[in-house]
């Protein structure tokens, strides 16, 4: 939405400049006047005011107060801001700190120092209400949730403080300020929002009768929990699903209080709506702008109804739901009426059914079991999904011509979200558990709601993928401990084991923590890139320098960054890269094109309070696209100024960026490189040693063997650890009867034998005895022909020769032409499809003398 | 090979410990079946354990069978791995969402367990070969480096027939895997092929009638003691090891047996090798009408000629009228449309085949051919085709008798 918004307003200044300054050339204002083109209205926000700063996610914007605004001689019109933090924006670890709940219309008197204060006025979406409060006091019950912010405490990165009495004064008064004096001719309401006209309602609203009264809370309420559960998800997101006790706590304190309320709404709704429609009616000049909360309190109703028809099945509810999608195909105003109208119709038509429906809902919520509960819900959720898909697709059909595509899905998926809300705050209170319950994707609740009807198993929230929390079941009985010292030596050589430290890339690893770190405390941006060959730590080291840094941020020796990590092998499509780095900065999920703009605008731009992020990237070579756009776009962030991007690139192979980069995207990468070396045979020895722990379940001998074969072969370490826990297994076998003993030489030169040798000769060894005469046919017409290929044909031949020296029945071509597939298959041969029959061309995978010599010894 | 695959699939799912394997061998030689077997004894272990702690759970090893030849790219293979997975986005058999969807929700799946506490889940990747052709070799990629990090704990298994797999996998692939490999063998001799002959035919001791069940049992024992049903076998142990081509040849042998021809006897065995040995292109030779024969025979005539450069129809009308001017008073003398047909014929049976697509712009008489056949196979053929023109058959002989 606020692209949308940012697209249509121009912004200038109010007012003469206050004062300038020559040196500098700056001029500061006293006001900025923001025009929005659409609503022809013009909204000036004042020094000292609340204003909502774009955020990186478009539902979750920053709240700051205003303290200076100012045009430099670039005439780039920029603003100072204090800055106020969301609960969401203070890091999990430290939310503890707090001690209590806190309501999502909180926000914290930021004092973080590693914020830039500084930003660009475009970013100003509109202004706001934040009133101080001392911590003791309670919430007041808010009027419009929306726009009001509360103060208690301020923040300044490791605690929270009460606000000083000194800020405390400073902020009541800019908040009186900002409200009292109207500051500009056009708007009507000084200090709210951008659209007076949303104002303008309200206050009609306000003034009207008591039952308008009520909607309007409806109102509010609705938007709360539209807020309140942009920031669950919002917490989902940063917990990136792990769901911490955190996140889990949010949720049920966000449901208890809302929950009696929703309760109670949707009867009220019903029976509001029908004495009040044409309450309502006037509310119709109000346009497009409020048609997006209508169509949030449409989704109630239906909601009673279909409740209704679950426990009572009265209604023919096909024919229900088609009146419904047909009302709901006119104009916001007919919605609204009609859609009253319906409430209406229900309640005439059947007598009982407020009566019911109001018994039902009470009964609803605590008396019914659990289990009935749960059907209904499950019914209801179903309903849901249907109604769901059709508000969607008259949303985005309405609002097509003035949003883009991928933001019109977007405000729609929020609002499928809004609606679920309304309709199943019971389902909240029951246990967390249920927000996690199986999504399916949100395509399939558009394309095929009658298959969730059926399928789902669980009601849920609407089923995104985004929601989906991805577990494989528990096992049901704990893993064994490992019993003998064997066993224990052999978990500890798993890959998997994490040693404690790294041994023998101490170099490596000062290397790479000095460059981060130095790029970190200098806030700037850079690459390094890292190869080496499989297996020689590289993805270790530098995730210990991560977990090395990010132990030092915690301490406070650094300034906090963020840390995120692509895996080119891990991703289906370079693309995907990008996709995936955007989901995990803000957790939007959008396509590819669409994420390598965002994340231009995020790099390029000087964002507010953008904290250091480092980028690990893996399996760089992956990342290969013909015209090198993902890579290019990656290596270009961190020379931009304002990115604060640290890329670390690891690779294979040392010349990487000289021979499938592009120059442009090569010199971008810097020449910050550093190769692993593969390990030495001393190396990986002590790798071992270092992993057993003085465990005394290897020959110091049979260690020295095990890391010179390897390292004469590859220093693969993952390699040396797969023959050592081999090697234990073999001696664990070969010793079950006797004492458990330590492994020696014997059980690791077998085990290396078993991992290195040739299966060739003893297949051929263990063939059959024509597929042994095929061999050597195929050999005598090597040597007859003296080209290393034959046809199938002259093999026949020479087959049938052999056969009749050795006195055998020779086969048919049919028997000779399924040795000759099969020993294709084992790879011996290597065969020509077979669709030429006998002038197929058959060559051998080995060496003739493997051949001769497997064959000789017969 | 057997307790080697036991052990390891026994510490993935007691220890949690995360393994992966290769089951290498030639086709038939049993490793699905050793697989299967192994499988099968684990659960039964895993029973006695249950039942022993007294505990109602459901078998908790999670078991993915996935075949190279059904999931013929890794965006098929990954939903067949989340719908075995029963895993959350699934909606009844369908799996939603894009390929980057699912395999990052995969990843995240699988990483989310640790070691102790998640339940071991047991990949197995028939046809490994063929998985090993996915593009970037992602899917295995995956699966081994979750075996090789502190996740939840895998144990993937390949099935694969072909001996050079480990060089066909990436480099960092490879580096992943833990290479075990398991290798089968037929490496049985003929007395134990005997044996096994016989226990695939005897009746098993719960069969209903145990008169006839010993009969038949004493019948077997005969028939594997009788010298033709032993050249029979030896013949094929020799042509194959493969225990596959043993049952289908027992097969052919047990499909005659009726009410009235209750025993298998030896020349029912023997009878069923030579339909199974039976030469198909030679068999289709014996279909063919005179002309159609006479042109295969011209056609080696000119593979002699010319030591097998490919021919059009051209040269072998040309063969073949030279063949009938000679001896015309026993061959109708065809026209050349005729002729042409039964050409095309041939070309239909496959018996010829054209070396190169044919093209818009070239005659269809002059297209290069080859002959599919061998010289041995059209003589054998001849011999069994009845009511073969002696001429012809003089001619098939040698090609210059008619000079």
């Amino acid at each position: 939405m606020n692209t949308w918004q940012q697209s249509k307003i121009t912004y200038s200044w109010f007012g003469k400049p206050m004062s300038s300054d020559r040196k500098l050339r700056t001029f500061q204002y006293r006001g900025i006047l923001i025009k929005s083109e659409r609503s022809r209205t013009e909204t000036c926000i004042q020094l000292g005011e609340f204003i909502l700063v774009e955020g990186e996610n478009a539902d979750q914007p920053f709240v700051a107060q205003l303290l200076d605004l100012y045009e430099d001689g670039a005439q780039q019109k920029h603003a100072v801001v204090q800055w106020f933090s969301h609960i969401t924006e203070i890091p999990q670890n430290k939310r503890k700190l707090l001690k209590r709940e806190v309501s999502p219309q909180e926000v914290f008197f930021d004092q973080v120092p590693g914020y830039d204060t500084d930003i660009a006025v475009e970013t100003i979406i509109k202004s706001v209400m934040v009133i101080p409060l001392h911590l003791g006091e309670e919430l007041p019950i808010p009027l419009n949730k929306e726009q009001t912010f509360y103060v208690k405490q301020s923040w300044d990165g490791k605690c929270f403080k009460d606000l000083s009495p000194d800020t405390f004064c400073k902020l009541k008064e800019a908040n009186k300020k900002g409200g009292g004096i109207p500051n500009s001719s056009n708007s009507f309401i000084p200090s709210d929002i951008i659209s007076p006209l949303k104002k303008e309602t309200e206050r009609i609203v306000r003034s009207a009768t008591k039952p308008k009264n009520v909607e309007l809370e409806i109102e509010s309420k609705h938007s709360a929990s539209k807020s309140s559960l942009a920031k669950e998800r919002h917490s989902q997101r940063v917990a990136n699903g792990i769901k911490t006790p955190t996140a889990r706590k949010k949720l049920q304190l966000n449901s208890p209080t809302r929950s009696p309320k929703g309760r109670m709404r949707g009867c009220e709704v019903l029976e509001l709506l029908d004495d009040d429609c044409d309450a309502v009616a006037p509310l119709e000049p109000s346009a497009t702008k409020r048609k997006v909360k209508f169509t949030g309190i449409l989704g109630s109703p239906p909601k009673i109804p279909c409740a209704n028809d679950k426990s009572k099945s009265m209604f023919d509810t096909a024919e229900h739901w088609q009146r419904f999608s047909d009302t709901i195909r006119l104009s916001p105003y007919n919605k609204v009426k009609d859609s009253s109208e319906k409430a209406k119709n229900l309640s005439v038509k059947d007598d009982t059914i407020s009566l019911i429906g109001h018994q039902e809902l009470c009964s609803w919520s605590p008396v019914l079991t659990p289990r009935s509960r749960r059907i209904c819900a499950q019914k209801t959720s179903a309903r849901i999904t249907e109604q769901i898909s059709i508000l969607n697709t008259l949303e985005l059909s309405q609002e097509e011509d003035f949003l883009s595509s991928s933001d019109s899905s977007y405000s729609s998926s929020s609002e499928e979200e809004e609606d679920d809300v309304l309709c199943t705050p019971e389902k909240k209170t029951k246990s967390s558990r249920i927000f996690s319950t199986p999504k399916s994707s949100r395509k399939s609740s558009f394309h095929t709601p009658v298959k969730t009807l059926k399928k789902t198993p669980l009601p849920g929230t609407p089923k995104t993928p985004r929601n989906a929390t991805p577990e494989i079941p528990r096992r049901n009985h704990e893993a064994q401990k490992p019993a003998s010292i064997l066993e224990e030596a052999r978990l500890r050589l798993h890959v998997s084991a994490i040693p404690e430290s790294l041994p023998c890339r101490e170099e490596e690893f000062q290397d790479i923590y000095n460059f981060v770190e130095s790029k970190l405390i200098d806030g700037t941006g850079g690459c390094m890139y890292i190869s080496g060959v499989p297996g020689t730590g590289k993805t270790a080291t530098v995730h210990e320098v991560i977990s090395c840094l990010q132990q030092a941020a915690e301490n406070d020796d650094l300034p906090s960054f963020q840390f995120i990590e692509i895996n080119g092998m891990k991703l289906t499509d370079p693309h995907q890269a990008l996709v995936q780095i955007l989901e995990l900065l803000t957790g939007q999920k959008v396509t590819a094109t669409h994420a390598a703009a965002l994340l231009a605008k995020l790099f390029n731009t000087p964002g507010p309070k953008r904290k250091t992020t480092v980028l690990v990237v893996d399996e760089l070579d992956l990342l290969w696209t013909r015209k090198q756009n993902v890579m290019y776009n990656l290596f270009d962030w961190p020379t931009q100024k304002h990115s604060k991007l640290i890329i670390l690139a690891i690779a294979n192979t040392m010349d990487l960026p000289e021979r499938i980069m592009m120059n442009r995207v090569a010199s971008r990468l810097g020449l910050t490189r550093m190769s692993f070396q593969p390990y030495t045979y001393k190396q990986l020895q002590q790798i071992i040693s270092s992993r057993l722990n003085s465990m005394k379940a290897f020959e110091e001998d049979a260690i020295q063997l095990v890391s010179r074969k390897v390292a004469a072969l590859s220093g693969d370490a993952r390699r040396c650890l797969d023959i050592c826990r081999r090697a234990t297994e073999i001696c664990e076998f070969s010793s079950q009867k006797r004492t458990p003993e330590i492994v020696r030489m014997a059980h690791v030169t077998e085990a290396i034998d078993e991992m290195f040798s040739s299966p060739y000769i003893n297949a051929i060894r263990n063939a059959s005895l024509h597929e042994q005469i095929f061999l050597k046919a195929v050999l005598a017409e090597f040597r007859r022909a003296g080209v290393e290929e034959a046809t199938v044909q002259q093999v026949y031949h020479q087959h049938i020769v052999l056969c009749r020296i050795e006195g055998m029945q020779s086969p048919t071509i049919s028997e000779i032409m399924a040795i000759c597939s099969r020993l294709g298959a084992c790879r011996l041969l290597l065969v020509e499809s077979s669709n030429k029959y006998l002038h197929m061309r058959v060559r051998l995978n080995i060496s003739q003398d493997d051949v001769m010599y497997a064959l000789r010894d017969e | 090979q057997h307790r080697h695959l036991l052990e390891l699939l026994k510490r993935t799912t007691v220890h949690g410990e995360s393994n992966s394997a290769l089951i290498i061998g030639p086709r038939g030689s049993g490793k699905t079946a050793l697989l299967n077997h192994v499988l099968k004894e684990l659960t039964e272990m895993k029973r006695v354990r249950e039942n022993l702690l007294e505990e109602d759970c459901q078998f908790f090893l999670k078991n993915n069978f996935l075949s190279g030849l059904l999931q013929t790219n890794d965006k098929v293979a990954l939903k067949e791995i989340i719908r075995q997975l029963h895993l959350e986005n699934v909606v009844g058999d369908k799996v939603f969402g894009s390929f980057a969807e699912n395999l990052a929700f995969l990843l995240e799946a699988l990483r989310k367990g640790d070691r102790t506490s998640s339940c071991p889940v047991l990949f197995i990747l028939d046809e490994f070969d063929l998985f090993v052709h996915h593009k970037n070799q992602t899917l295995l990629y995956n699966l081994f480096d979750i075996s090789q990090s502190a996740q939840t704990p895998v144990t993937v298994i390949g099935l694969t027939c072909r001996q050079d797999i480990l060089e066909l996998l990436e480099k960092r692939v490879k580096s992943r895997f833990s290479h075990r490999q398991i290798y089968l063998m037929n490496s049985f001799d003929f007395k134990q092929y005997i044996k096994i002959f016989k226990e695939q035919l005897s009746l098993p001791a719960e069969f209903p009638d145990e008169s006839f069940a010993q009969k038949w049992n004493n019948n077997v024992q005969h028939l594997s003691e009788d010298k033709t049903v032993q050249d029979v076998l030896q013949n094929l142990f020799h042509f194959t090891k493969d225990l596959r081509s043993l049952h289908l040849l027992l097969m052919l042998a047990v499909s005659n047996v009726t009410v009235h021809h209750p025993l298998i006897t030896a020349s029912d065995l023997h009878e069923a090798s030579k339909q199974y040995r039976m030469d198909s292109k030679a068999n289709i030779v014996h279909g063919l009408s005179v002309l159609e024969i006479c042109l295969i025979i011209a056609m080696k005539h000119l593979n002699d000629v010319y030591e097998g450069e490919p021919f059009n129809f051209q040269m072998v009308y040309n063969e073949f009228q030279k063949f009938v001017q000679r001896k015309a008073h026993c061959m109708y003398n065809f026209e050349k449309p005729v002729v042409m047909k039964a050409f095309e014929h041939l070309v239909q049976l496959e018996l010829v085949k054209p070396i190169e697509r044919p093209s818009v712009r070239a005659q269809r008489e002059y297209l290069l051919m080859k002959l599919l056949l061998d010289n041995n196979q059209i003589m054998d053929a001849l011999q069994a085709y009845p009511n073969c023109p002696t001429d012809v058959k003089q001619w098939a002989a040698s090609s210059l008798s008619w000079l």
